[in-house]
């Protein structure tokens, strides 16, 4: 007998992840070949091209937000490691402190210093910046070049400020720089750096009004930093981002009608905007016999789902049992990146996507290699 | 190394002759020298790894491999790439089992295990799931430009 294929509905009910009370079900993707007899599921391009789809829902430099519609969970984490580990930005790596007299320990202001943010022009960023060379093999560190290593100043002395009032009391007008800033760090170009990084493309703190450390008169901050290329897997300074995460669709199906007070409670039961109260209409009740007899009465209906914290809030209420089916759509990735400012949060998922492509090339590469 | 494919004789390998690393010492000093001079000639984001990758063999068949069941070495890589390729090998009806583990934590190795029907090699599964790999990198990044084209020209942002 030959068997049937999927319908179209069993086949959406196959990507959704059942949630309960206490407990979750079938969590685990099934579209491999075999696992399902007279199905075919082995990879097609063209059948993924047509089945994948993206929606960007927001698009700032800083913050940017998108579904990746169609993918399994181990691309989709793939991506989201590598941004956080693989994506490449400039930091300051090495610190000379000529003289720290301020409080804040040597180690601690260097440790400060290597987590401030700084950005530049995008296409000197993208088109100059090189890896720094490996030390040599006696152990020295390689000679550096413009286009790796860009020298920062922080010098800073506080003193008295003559103008202040005789009973001023606020250290930042008592005092000439009482407080330091990341404005206050200087940006010293030298040989190609002034054709990519002068003007607005300096390389210049992401965010001029971080604290680094506080002065009173006498003490003084003169030191000179390296900036170099890294990597987030290196260190956390190197990240791109701040957070890139993603979470799954949830879904729910309200199976019976929730009418009247039940309605408000059940709305009240999920953050804001995701369950919406409607009026039962004279369609209604034709549409779905259960309306018949409510109408002019309120009934919860799903606005958006995506806003859904998944709290389960709704399954500990008696009076819902069994009307409502809580859920998430396996292959639907709400991603969220946030960009610490020295490359756009979409570039960084773009670079993210091209680091993966590239992973598996050079592996292809050197197949060829090992067969060999 | 094809001398470690036995396609004769008996496939079961006695635990001994299947040490949990094949990765010989790096000679580290080689690796440095012509990644300066790739430099330039790189575009865009695939520049870094590249280089590196150009002159170590990073990946390696492991001792009591068989034509179709083999066990490949991944240096320097994790569960980035383990997982991602585990499942577009395992979407290939070719392969009777693929997965991959990361031995310990302080090595920084990965393992992909690949068994195949007969007909295809492992060597062969391993090589068209790094492709698979690819093109699927390329829709998920066409599809993200269309839909950032998209946006913006409905939130009235010149690209």
């Amino acid at each position: 007998m030959p068997r049937q294929p999927p319908t179209k509905e069993e086949l959406e009910a196959r990507k959704i992840v059942g949630i309960n009370l206490e407990t979750i079900t079938n969590v685990h993707d099934t579209n491999y070949p075999g696992h399902y007899p007279g199905e075919d599921h082995s990879w097609d391009i063209e059948k993924f091209k047509q089945e994948f789809s993206v929606e960007i829902h927001k698009n700032d430099p800083y913050e940017a937000s998108f579904s990746l519609i169609g993918l399994d969970a181990s691309i989709a984490n793939a991506f989201r490691r590598i941004m956080i580990s693989d994506i490449p930005t400039l930091a300051i790596e090495q610190v000379f402190l000529n003289n720290n007299t301020s409080v804040i320990q040597d180690e601690v202001l260097c440790h400060r210093l290597g987590l401030i943010p700084f950005t530049a022009g995008k296409e000197g960023l993208r088109n100059f910046v090189e890896w720094q060379a490996k030390p040599r093999e006696t152990g020295e560190p390689a000679d550096c070049r413009d286009s790796d290593t860009f020298q920062l100043e922080l010098k800073v002395r506080c003193e008295h400020n003559p103008d202040a009032g005789p009973h001023e009391t606020d250290p930042t007008k008592l005092y000439k720089h009482a407080h330091v800033y990341a404005r206050d760090i200087k940006f010293n170009p030298v040989g190609r750096q002034y054709e990519w990084f002068t003007g607005e493309n300096a390389i210049r703190p992401v965010n001029p009004d971080i604290l680094i450390a506080k002065l009173r008169p006498g003490q003084e901050i003169d030191l000179n930093m390296h900036m170099h290329k890294g990597v987030g897997s290196d260190h956390a300074k190197f990240s791109p981002v701040a957070t890139a995460t993603y979470r799954i669709l949830p879904v729910i199906d309200i199976v019976e009608p929730i009418l009247g007070r039940d309605a408000e409670k059940f709305q009240k039961c999920f953050p804001q905007g995701v369950i919406g109260l409607e009026k039962v209409t004279a369609e209604d009740g034709k549409r779905d016999s259960r309306y018949l007899g409510h109408e002019g009465e309120l009934k919860a209906v799903v606005l958006d789902a995506m806003r859904d914290t998944v709290s389960r809030e709704c399954l500990r209420h008696d009076e819902f049992k069994n009307k409502v089916k809580l859920g998430r759509k396996r292959d639907h990735f709400i991603y969220g990146v946030e960009s610490t400012g020295q490359l756009e949060s979409d570039d960084i998922f773009l670079q993210s996507v091209q680091h993966l492509k590239a992973k598996a090339k050079t592996f292809e590469k050197q197949l060829v290699n090992m067969v060999r | 190394m094809p001398s470690q494919l036995k396609t004769s004789g008996s496939d079961d390998v006695s635990m001994d002759d299947a040490p949990t690393s094949h990765q010989p010492q790096q000679d580290e000093s080689m690796m440095d020298q012509d990644e300066v001079e790739d430099d330039e000639e790189n575009d865009g984001e695939e520049e870094e790894e590249e280089e590196e990758e150009e002159e170590v063999q990073r990946v390696k068949l492991l001792p009591g491999s068989t034509e179709t069941a083999a066990s490949f070495e991944f240096a320097n890589e994790g569960h980035t790439l383990g997982n991602a390729l585990r499942y577009v090998i395992m979407k290939n009806p070719e392969v009777e089992f693929c997965a991959y583990a990361i031995p310990h934590p302080s090595e920084a190795k990965m393992n992909v295990r690949i068994q195949t029907y007969e007909g295809t090699t492992a060597i062969q599964a391993l090589e068209k799931g790094l492709a698979d790999l690819q093109d699927l990198c390329d829709v998920v990044n066409d599809k993200f430009l269309e839909a950032r084209q998209k946006f913006q020209e409905q939130n009235g942002v010149t690209a």
